[in-house]
């Protein structure tokens, strides 16, 4: 895998590391049910300006590849109990998270790594105002006073578009509009000038027309601040335009990863299929808009055998019954384009052509 | 907020209103139609032999020879304007707030439960700082380190504490501490704090400590499980997800927002110990309003009861006033 050590779109060649370069990440929760594989061994690569979009249904686990990253989960005693077991390795800006103490990693979140979390109103403290919770976040890493330090709050505020910032600052997050409390969740995460920038599910709480606002604010934002950027979302659509590359998440595990251009104009995994029919799309008819794939998301603690996928998946019989015995290797199918699927590439290639494309 | 509190203010003479009717049917009413007369209740307040020239004065006294309705009236305006009071051998004057005059003890009700209150007052205050103190300390301490030998150890001292009765925690605690080592006064001892403030420590330890172990117990289940609700907050996740330190994020985040039911429920509490902790006044003989209400009923002695009765349902009433006011400085959501 040494071809996409820096992502599909920034694949250079040179030896250097990528600012985020996770290899390998196993995240593993020990329950009374069993071990729940809520990530089972993904590796992606990000530079700093370059958005990853992340994407699959809920329960795929986006929000716990995310939640690692910033070292926020509960980590397991030695006996491997009471809390997530992580193996692999997460290199952000050169030093590896997953083996760093937990102080060193909580002195690069929020400062060297930031989160926008999806519900912006339970996310934000009910007890202490906007500004008081992103000054709280400034000061953390930035030794100022707190009038410097309430200035520098308002001019976040002024930046994500919170008008009157002067008063607003003082309001409590009951007080803002749901679109603006996601503003103030945004100019939080940005307060410390992060170079990583991890949104999950930033919009998933908002209307439709929010959503489109606070997706732009993101693009502008991050081309400001030159930040790597991870949007996590289970809507494709949200993607779209941000994303440089995209990968796809199926069971805990990445089913197709490439530059966006690629995974929308030829996408070769039945399930990334299945996602682009479900995407609603103003252009289509009402009733032929929305085509769910068929079937629940799989269990992590008893994953179906071989291709998670394959409880749902049309195109099982021509496989030649290695899509229920033999986990499918994610593979590239062209540089920079990695797809997990027994199908031969011509085949897929030629489904998608044939039979696919057209319902889009 | 002002408007509320007058609002609130009002509802709350209502209330007691409601309270002074009810216990006055309670105690006036109920005997008689349980078969009692007024002169089979009044003949216990004469002598051997009664002459019905006295108990027609003691009926008097009572107000019993006047229709319910009327009784209610008086009493409640002789809250407001006061009145005076014959024993049959010389007029008391009781000024407002008049709750009676006891003919038992020759004492009008609302000085003696003044005289009282002070007892009472020292065992709530120590007793409520200890058992918030240490119910929240444990339960907090349990909620962060869930699972660990201090929260089962924690979970089980809880289990006893609210198991163990005040009345069966204090010979406990004294028959060593007091009567073999003599390391704390016996039960019994009471002396005012102005007097001497630090035997009135030593006094109080004992009563603070076996009223306190029970509440404390409950308050570290009620900590411990709104802790546990706050940490999996998102607003906890995303304090950590800025890099506080974990103390931080455990008093500043969880801890702010989990005290805030807790403070409400302790402000009712407080204001049940005021008026009148009866086990442990009873326990260790110590004369506050708890013993005062025992004492008034085992002797029948109507005004005084009526007046703790109503003392007591006042402070509730007015903590539960106080307690929706601190909630809504406290959680900034809450507008009254
Ligand atoms: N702390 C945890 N303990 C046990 N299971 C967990 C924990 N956190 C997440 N999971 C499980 O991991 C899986 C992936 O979750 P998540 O990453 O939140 O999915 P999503 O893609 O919707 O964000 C889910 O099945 C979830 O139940
Ligand atoms: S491996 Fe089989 S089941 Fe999995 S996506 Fe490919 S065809 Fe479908
Ligand atoms: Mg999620």
């Amino acid at each position: 895998m040494t071809a996409d050590r820096r992502g599909p779109t920034s694949a250079n060649g040179s030896g250097e590391r990528p600012f985020l370069d996770v290899s390998d990440l196993r995240v593993q929760f020990p329950t009374d049910d069993g071990v729940v594989k809520s990530v089972d061994g993904i590796s992606f690569a990000l530079e700093r300006g370059k958005t990853l979009g992340i994407v699959g249904e809920s329960g795929s686990g986006k929000s716990v590849t995310s939640l690692s990253l910033l070292g926020l989960h509960r980590r397991a005693d030695r006996k491997g109990r009471g809390g997530a077991r992580i193996s692999g390795e997460i290199w952000l800006d050169g030093q590896d998270l997953v083996t760093a103490s937990p102080e060193e990693v909580r002195r690069l979140r929020g400062e060297k790594m930031a989160m926008i979390f999806q519900d912006p109103l339970s996310a934000m403290h009910p007890f202490y105002t906007v500004g008081a919770q992103i000054i709280e976040a400034y000061r953390v890493h930035n030794k100022v006073s707190k009038s410097v330090a309430r200035k520098r709050a308002i001019e976040l505020l002024e930046l994500v578009g919170i008008p009157q910032p002067n008063t607003r600052v003082d309001d409590f997050p009951h007080q803002f509009s749901g679109g603006m409390r996601q503003r103030a969740m945004i100019a939080m995460a940005l307060v410390c000038n992060p170079r990583l920038l991890i949104a999950d599910e930033p919009t998933t709480a908002l209307d439709v027309t929010v959503q489109a606002q606070i997706l732009d604010l993101m693009r502008d934002l991050q081309r400001e601040f030159d930040s790597a950027l991870i949007l996590i979302t289970h809507d494709l659509g949200v993607v779209a335009e941000l994303a440089d590359d995209i990968m796809v998440m199926y069971g805990g595990k990445a089913v197709e990863y490439g530059t966006a251009e690629t995974v929308f104009r030829q996408p070769e995994h039945p399930y990334t299929w299945g996602l682009l029919g479900s995407m609603p799309r103003i252009d289509r008819e009402v009733q032929e808009r929305l085509s769910p794939i068929r079937g629940n998301p799989p269990s992590l603690i008893n994953v179906p055998s071989g291709c998670a996928f394959h409880p749902r998946c049309p195109y099982t019989a021509e496989t030649g019954g290695r899509s229920d015995t033999e986990i499918p290797l994610l593979a590239a199918t062209s540089p920079g384009h990695l797809v997990r699927c027994h199908l031969g590439p011509a085949r897929r290639q030629e489904i998608f052509a044939e039979q696919i494309r057209e319902t889009l | 907020m002002l408007t509320f509190i007058v609002r609130r203010l009002f509802a709350v003479v209502g209330l007691l209103l409601v309270v002074a009717l009810v216990t006055m049917v309670i105690f006036y009413e109920m005997p008689q139609w349980g078969g009692q007369t007024p002169a089979t209740m009044a003949v216990q307040y004469v002598g051997k032999q009664p002459s019905p020239a006295a108990i027609q004065g003691v009926i008097h006294r009572f107000g019993f020879d006047r229709s319910f309705p009327v009784q209610y009236i008086d009493y409640i305006r002789t809250i407001v304007t006061g009145t005076t009071f014959s024993d049959g051998t010389q007029d008391i004057a009781c000024h407002a707030p008049c709750l009676g005059y006891s003919f038992r003890n020759y004492q009008q009700v609302w000085p003696t439960i003044l005289s009282d209150l002070p007892v009472t007052l020292s065992i709530a205050v120590g007793a409520g700082v200890l058992w918030l103190f240490f119910g929240v300390a444990s339960g907090l301490a349990s909620a962060v380190r869930k699972g660990s030998l201090l929260d089962r150890a924690s979970m089980v001292t809880a289990l006893l504490g609210i198991s163990l009765p005040v009345y069966f925690l204090a010979p406990l605690l004294s028959l060593p501490l007091a009567y073999r080592w003599s390391i704390l006064p016996a039960p019994g001892s009471y002396v005012g704090i102005l007097s001497d403030p630090g035997q009135w420590f030593l006094d109080m330890i004992l009563p603070w400590t076996c009223l306190a172990f029970g509440l404390a117990a409950l308050y570290t289940r009620l900590t411990r499980a709104g802790m546990l609700d706050v940490l999996s907050e998102d607003f906890v996740r995303t304090a950590r997800a800025k890099g506080l330190s974990e103390r931080r994020v455990i008093f500043k985040h969880a801890l702010r927002a989990a005290l805030t039911p807790i403070i409400t429920i302790f402000g009712m509490d407080f204001a049940t110990v005021l008026g009148g902790a009866v086990l442990v006044e009873i326990t260790f003989s110590m004369k506050g309003i708890g013993f005062l209400a025992i004492t008034s009923i085992q002797n029948g002695d109507f005004p005084m009861m009526m007046g703790v009765t109503l003392f007591a349902a006042a402070f509730i009433v007015l903590a539960n006033l106080l307690v929706d006011v601190l909630y809504a400085v406290a959680d900034p959501r809450v507008r009254l």
